[in-house]
């Protein structure tokens, strides 16, 4: 950084339009969201550990707080660390360097999306405070959601400050990424974290606009005596079930195709490789699932009582997945063929990610399949699978993305070995915390469960899913103060250390200072961000 | 090259559909256990199969293609406009006749779990925060309440082996779900709404219903017993509830 601002000076962070210090503030937030949550999961991890109420004295005190634990659990860590994480933080600091931007095309806006978020997530860390936490599940179904006791209101706005933030994101990127292109940058010369970007934010501009009037109408329903989901007065109980996963399974996406867009960057520049079938992977692959993320939310559904025809016709689309899907991991992993592969901290977790992703992705198809979903759905084998996916596949790309670009954002290098030693604490930890939920899962562990006092057969394998959770725990512990203590007092890291070929690494210094390039970028008709082998 | 692809397209599309109609014929199974637990050997083999390739391929490259110098760079292929379309084509026609080839399977088991066979007994099942409620053919009921009155729990759904069992069901305040482990079966409770699954108790076993949709504080408190017990005894229990009930 150069000299004069290096006296922190907090209005100017506040205040900025800058899209690397948003980035920054996305990533704070998101982060900030992780760690409650985190808590909130160790929380769950003990409760279910022994057989009877552990951290209560009585069953309806361990149900209560247990569901105001995994409300916020669920709600916080999709809605306000991995959405965020990956379409806010990672989008906003890299995708405008990527494409030799000076900025994104709205800063003001940028700046407005940054203060929702951050509304929006003390919005939800006030359901802390309130005597009544909301106790929905972040799913919050009616006629529960509006029955309860617990204040639903917190989780509608929650939703809408965090929506609101996103759409604002969404148009702002897809401006910046069509018009601020450096001269000469064609579509096939595009990162392809810049493509998955794309891809999540045409999904973020069409759905959440569902998920909002949903909730709005759950609002509605519960403080002002409308009727849209309750059945005995002509409403319909299914509808917010359908409306919720017609945004919320295509949501699945947005996180998911940033998360593997951040693998592609990690995975060519350790490799030293050109990504392979790039334009399938692109255009097949990422449009691919966009074009079907609309089409299949009723495998969500499956057991709800919807029509047998649906059922079985999103089954089909549901498995169709795997087309687009596949295209996306033979390219990936194809990136590795007669690369230079080095094992650096990020590609540590990259290749991590390979191979949640391959047990996220495959455990995905059984529960495609209407009939074995009717027993395996709300069950722990559930629980499992979108942990794998998202909890650690989307997560461990998120650590990957932290790593990979912190000489970028700090100017400095990360503490390897304490680094190294929080990798292999996380990835263990998660490995055994949550292989044994897909056993108990099939053999009948319901979801949502603090209480199984009729399966005491499972009560070790919940004993050894909280041990794992501790190791993860003190993981991600080791791994966020790595990233203070280094950001603070690490040694000052070169230019370009990872020798990537990608703009965000050749053209800007470390970190960025305003408006990112020293002088107008232009790229040659046949320059791609891969271009190692030349 | 060309025609190369369209020989492959057309192997991968020939030899899905006859995988997929000779998976239709296979086996007699009939009932929603048996044909969930076949399916599911079937689509183990699938995933095993998948990941292995992959997960043996990412091993295999990892290993072999390390960095030989610091300053040694990729050989990855550019490839040409063909190969890139083989590599397009190929495995999607593979994926899809896997695809084609699991819905086909799924589909004949969901045939199975959706059509109730005709001497099916048939049961009503009210759900509510947080308890179970059975009504019979005949109109005797039983029910299960954990939190029941004087640890008087209740009987929970006893019924005979040997019947197809079918199940009416709805509920009286928020969704619920009722799913059986030991009969692969489950499917929501609504208010306003009637849904129904159907099992087929083969053997004597005693086995537990959870509620499997969140529903509040007592959700994972809210299940009952299941007792398939022999013909014979069943007559004697559901005598004496109705027994029980004339007398109040
Ligand atoms: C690879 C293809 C995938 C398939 C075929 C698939 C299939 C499914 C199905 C059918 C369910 C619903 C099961 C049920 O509730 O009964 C489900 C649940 C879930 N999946 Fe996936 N999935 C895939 C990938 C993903 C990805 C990539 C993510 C996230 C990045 C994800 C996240 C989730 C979540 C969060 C749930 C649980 C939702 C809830 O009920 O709260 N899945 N998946
Ligand atoms: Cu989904
Ligand atoms: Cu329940």
């Amino acid at each position: 950084m150069s000299k004069k601002s290096e006296k922190f000076n907090l209005s100017e962070w506040i205040f900025t339009t800058d899209h690397k210090r948003i980035g920054v503030m996305y990533l704070i937030g998101s982060i900030a969201a992780f760690s409650v949550a985190g808590v909130m999961a160790i929380l769950i991890r003990i409760e279910q550990s022994s057989l009877g109420p552990t951290l209560a004295a009585d069953a309806m005190t361990a149900g209560q707080q247990y569901n105001q634990w995994l409300y916020f659990h669920g709600a916080a860590m999709i809605l306000a660390f991995l959405i965020p994480g990956l379409t806010g933080f990672a989008a906003n600091y890299f995708l405008p360097l990527m494409i030799g931007a000076a900025d994104v095309a709205f800063p003001r806006i940028n700046a407005l999306s940054v203060w929702l978020f951050w509304a929006g997530i003390i919005v939800a860390l006030l359901g802390f405070v309130i005597p009544d936490a909301p106790d929905i599940m972040w799913t919050g179904y009616p006629p529960y959601s509006i029955l309860t006791g617990g204040n639903t209101a917190f989780y509608v706005f929650t939703v809408h400050l965090l929506g609101f933030a996103s759409i604002l994101g969404a148009v702002n990127f897809l401006v910046t990424v069509i018009y601020m292109r450096a001269p000469g940058m064609g579509w096939n010369q595009l990162n392809m974290f810049v493509w998955s970007t794309v891809t999540a934010f045409v999904i973020q501009l069409v759905f959440v606009p569902v998920l909002a009037a949903a909730v709005t109408m759950l609002l509605f329903d519960k403080y002002l005596g409308t009727h849209f989901f309750d059945p005995s007065a002509g409403g319909d109980v299914l509808l917010y079930q359908n409306l919720f996963w017609f945004y919320s399974h295509p949501a699945v996406y947005v996180i998911l195709l940033p998360a593997l867009g951040i693998l592609y960057e990690v995975v060519a520049t350790f490799s030293k490789n050109r990504i392979f079938n790039y334009k399938a992977a692109v255009y097949g692959g990422m449009w691919g699932v966009v074009l079907i993320s609309g089409e299949v939310w009723v495998h969500h559904l499956y057991v709800s009582g919807m029509p047998d025809w649906i059922r079985i016709g999103q089954m089909i689309s549901t498995l169709l997945i795997s087309l687009p899907v596949g295209l996306l991991a033979i390219s990936l992993f194809g990136t590795l063929y007669k690369g230079a592969i080095t094992f650096e901290l990020p590609m540590k977790y990259a290749v991590s990610c390979l191979f949640l992703f391959l047990i996220g992705g495959l455990t995905g198809i059984p529960l495609a399949i209407t009939a074995l979903d009717l027993h395996l759905s709300d069950t722990s084998f559930i629980h499992a699978h979108f942990h794998y996916i998202m909890g650690i596949f989307a997560t461990f790309s998120v650590f990957a993305a932290v790593y990979y670009w912190f000489p970028k954002m700090t100017g400095k290098m990360y503490n390897d070995k304490w680094g190294t030693i929080g990798f292999w604490l996380n990835f263990i930890g998660v490995n055994v915390t949550f292989m044994p939920l897909f056993k108990i899962g099939v053999d009948g562990m319901p979801r949502r469960y603090w209480n199984y006092e009729m399966f005491p057969q499972f009560e070790t394998w919940h004993y050894i899913a909280m041990l794992g959770a501790l190791l993860v725990a003190s993981g991600m512990i080791i791994t966020i103060l790595n990233w203070i203590m280094s950001a603070m007092n690490g040694k000052k890291s070169v230019d370009n250390p990872w020798k990537s070929k990608s703009l965000e690494w050749t053209h800007t210094v470390n970190p960025p200072g305003p408006g990112n390039f020293l002088k107008d970028v232009k790229v040659a008709d046949d320059w791609t961000p891969y271009d190692y082998g030349k | 090259m060309k025609k190369m692809l369209t020989a492959l397209t057309w192997i991968g599309l020939i030899m899905s559909s006859a995988i997929a109609m000779a998976s239709d014929s296979a086996g007699v199974i009939k009932d929603p256990a048996e044909s969930w637990k076949h399916l599911w050997m079937e689509v183990m083999i699938d995933l095993y199969i998948m990941g292995g390739i992959f997960g043996a391929l990412a091993i295999y490259w990892l290993i072999k293609y390390r960095a030989k110098s610091p300053d040694a760079v990729g050989k990855g292929p550019k490839l040409t406009r063909s190969q890139r379309w083989a590599w397009a084509i190929v495995p999607c026609v593979l994926f899809l006749a896997d695809d084609l080839y699991l819905g086909a399977s799924g589909w004949s088991a969901w045939n199975v779990y959706r059509n109730v066979p005709e001497n099916a007994m048939e049961v009503k099942v009210t759900g509510r925060m947080w308890n179970w409620e059975f009504e019979y053919e005949d109109g005797t009921t039983s029910s299960y309440d954990v939190d029941g009155d004087e640890g008087e729990k209740g009987d929970g759904l006893v019924v005979p082996v040997g019947t197809p069992v079918v199940l009416r069901m709805t509920s009286e305040d928020v969704v619920h779900s009722f799913g059986i482990t030991e009969y692969r079966v489950k499917e929501d409770l609504m208010p306003g709404r009637i849904t129904y699954i159907w099992f087929y108790p083969k053997k004597e076993a005693e086995s537990w219903v959870t509620c499997t949709e969140f529903c509040g504080a007592n959700h994972s408190r809210m299940y009952a017993p299941i007792k398939a017990v022999p013909a014979a005894k069943y007559q004697e229990w559901i005598a004496k509830r109705a027994k029980e009930e004339a007398e109040g």
